[in-house]
């Protein structure tokens, strides 16, 4: 469904050239889930602007369903369906004329316009509000508002771009049924930009994106692989972080630690039984808790880059919380 | 919620031709702006006022320093009047402009291009929507023409209505391109009166375009709504200072200019999405 091969992006700013993709080359699908995981910045929404023909690329070339993004424009768009990160709506217009004029632009007749804007609006459940203006709606209703807006031409690539930012997860997980649903029901294929690692678990596909690069792509399952079985993570003084760091470097070769400032540090386990207490047994300083867990996509992610993707924002992985009695 | 939502809906959808597709996309853009404007009445009567201050209070004062016989009129009132319409049409076309700008700034811009549509068919959809718009606002002033003891037959209410769209699309054209590589509505409403005044002044609307000094006049047959101005006048008050097809011409040009640039500009790739 959609090929992507060379793929570069240079912006030409005031201090410069800001190179936002750098040679990625990627594959996905018919039918397919794929999520692209990575930090704000890292060059997730260029992508997504160059696959849905608003920006072009600088080199390198990008099909989607056998259409070249560059050479037909506009037959591409009309395959793809886009929710884009930031509201798209008019709001001085109702939410049934939103729908309508959406259609019109895509070329429904006006039996399926109404036919469509029905079914979609009643699966959002925003048919007893269709002829209110938008402005009128919440961040939530306007969000699944723009969904079925962007299922109404029955897409065969959807393109969403941070989708569920800003929602509560009822919402969230509403937005995810009639996304699922959609795929069930037509085919179609999902193109997900996220950093929230829930989204991209069950993603078939996740493509880990920093600073340009596509750093890794496989299913979540053995991009966790990659990692280890296992995640150790120890509660500490936060002054004693960097010694701890050290003596694991020096007496357990172990180098891809990650240090949280708050006094957390976390690593992959070494396989091997007891392992675990043998290694907090020798540690220096005060520990506070262990855990030890499966490895998550923001352990890829550290593993893949050396940061801390959630750090500094809200939906910072539950899992890291989860043990923290004194041993 | 269950499958059966979608059990009774088609789901194949048929698409249309390119130029079918396109026609329609113009139709749906128009008539957005033409709901917009109408659900808007604080702006449909709003942009009245500034016309009729010019109209009563400017026309008014200065009607007493001008004796007759300007251009075919009887007063000043009487001659300003078509350059108080062509004024509406500027300043309520060039607003089509900041109406893009603002399109992009609250994210609405970015649904229309990716809709299947040609860059061409956005402009041309806005330009008639912004037209039809500066027609219907200055169709509102327009019927105070008998306070004016100007008399207007069938086929100069006709002439009056082709003269003042065209001046509308031509000057929405301008709006449009000018707005093409703009994502900040307060720099654009800058620029915009750096643009707008002199067209204004500089078009004939407030006086006549004899004994003129020469870089005035210089000036005068650069501004491309002098032509409009004058065409205007003409079909109301039976007095041309340029010739018939020489201010249609110039009109006519002008707007396919500014549209073709439109078109141009929304082509190349969008500034700040």
């Amino acid at each position: 469904m959609i090929k992507i091969e060379k793929l570069k992006k240079i912006f030409s700013t005031s201090n410069g050239r800001r190179i936002a993709v750098n040679e990625i080359n990627l594959s996905v699908e018919k039918g397919e889930f794929f999520a692209l995981l990575g930090p704000n910045g890292a060059g997730k929404t260029t992508t997504i602007s160059i696959l849905s023909t608003i920006l072009k690329p600088s080199q390198g070339t990008v099909t989607v369903d056998g259409l070249d993004v560059v050479k037909s424009p506009h037959l591409v768009r009309q395959k793809i369906g886009i929710i884009f990160q930031d509201p798209s709506l008019d709001d001085r217009l109702s939410a049934s004329e939103n729908m309508d004029f959406h259609g019109r632009l895509y070329g429904l007749s006006k039996a399926q316009r109404l036919m469509q804007s029905e079914s979609l609006l009643k699966m959002v459940d925003l048919w007893d509000r269709r002829n209110d203006l938008v402005r009128t709606f919440s961040g939530g209703m306007r969000r699944r508002l723009e969904i079925a807006r962007g299922l109404m031409h029955h897409p065969k690539l959807l393109i969403l771009d941070e989708p569920t930012i800003g929602l509560d997860p009822k919402t969230r997980r509403t937005i995810w049924e009639y996304i699922h649903l959609s795929r069930k029901r037509w085919g179609m294929t999902v193109f997900l930009t996220t950093h929230y690692l829930e989204e991209a678990d069950s993603a078939d596909r996740v493509g880990v994106m920093d600073e340009g690069i596509l750093v890794a792509v496989d299913t979540p399952e053995n991009l966790k692989k990659m990692v280890g079985p296992e995640v150790l993570v120890l509660q500490t003084d936060p002054e004693n972080l960097e010694s701890i760091r050290s003596f694991l470097e020096n007496r357990f070769k172990i180098n891809d630690c990650h240090l949280d400032p708050e006094g957390e540090i976390s690593f992959p386990l070494p396989a091997g039984e007891g392992n675990a207490i043998n290694i907090v047994r020798t540690l220096p300083g005060n520990i506070y808790s262990m855990t030890i867990r499966k490895p998550d996509l923001d352990d890829v992610f550290i593993q893949m880059t050396g940061k801390n993707m959630s750090l500094n924002q809200e939906n910072a992985s539950p899992f890291h919380r989860v043990y923290r009695g004194k041993l | 919620m269950t499958d059966d939502i979608f059990d009774n809906q088609a789901v194949s959808i048929d698409i249309p031709m390119p130029l079918v597709r396109d026609l329609r996309a113009i139709y749906t853009l128009w008539l957005r702006d033409v709901i917009r404007l109408w659900r808007d009445k604080v702006r449909l009567v709003g942009s009245l006022i500034q016309p009729l201050l010019f109209l009563f209070i400017l026309g008014g004062g200065l009607r007493g320093r001008f004796s007759g016989g300007m251009a075919g009129s009887e007063n000043y009132q009487q001659f300003i009047f078509p350059g108080i319409l062509s004024m509406s049409i500027l300043f309520t076309a060039s607003f089509a402009g900041i109406a893009v700008v603002w399109d992009r700034e609250v994210g609405f811009l970015k649904e229309v291009l990716v809709a299947p549509l040609s860059r061409t068919a956005v402009v041309l959809g806005k330009v008639l929507g912004g037209s039809t718009n500066s027609l219907l606002q200055a169709l509102l002033l327009f019927a105070l023409f008998p306070m004016f003891k100007i008399h207007v037959t069938i086929g100069q209410f006709i002439g009056a209505i082709l003269t003042m769209f065209m001046i509308g699309l031509a000057q929405t054209a301008m709006g449009i391109a000018l707005s093409a590589r703009m994502s900040s509505s307060q720099g654009f409403m800058v620029l915009l009166n750096f643009i707008i005044l002199p067209l204004y002044f500089l078009s004939g609307a407030m006086f006549p375009l004899i004994g003129l000094p020469t870089w005035l006049s210089m000036a005068v047959l650069a501004d491309p709504l002098t032509y409009g101005v004058d065409l205007l006048r003409g079909i109301l008050l039976g007095a041309h200072h340029f010739s018939l097809p020489i201010d249609i011409l110039a009109l006519g040009s002008f707007g396919s200019a500014m549209i073709f640039l439109a078109a141009k500009l929304f082509n190349m790739e969008s500034p700040g999405l």
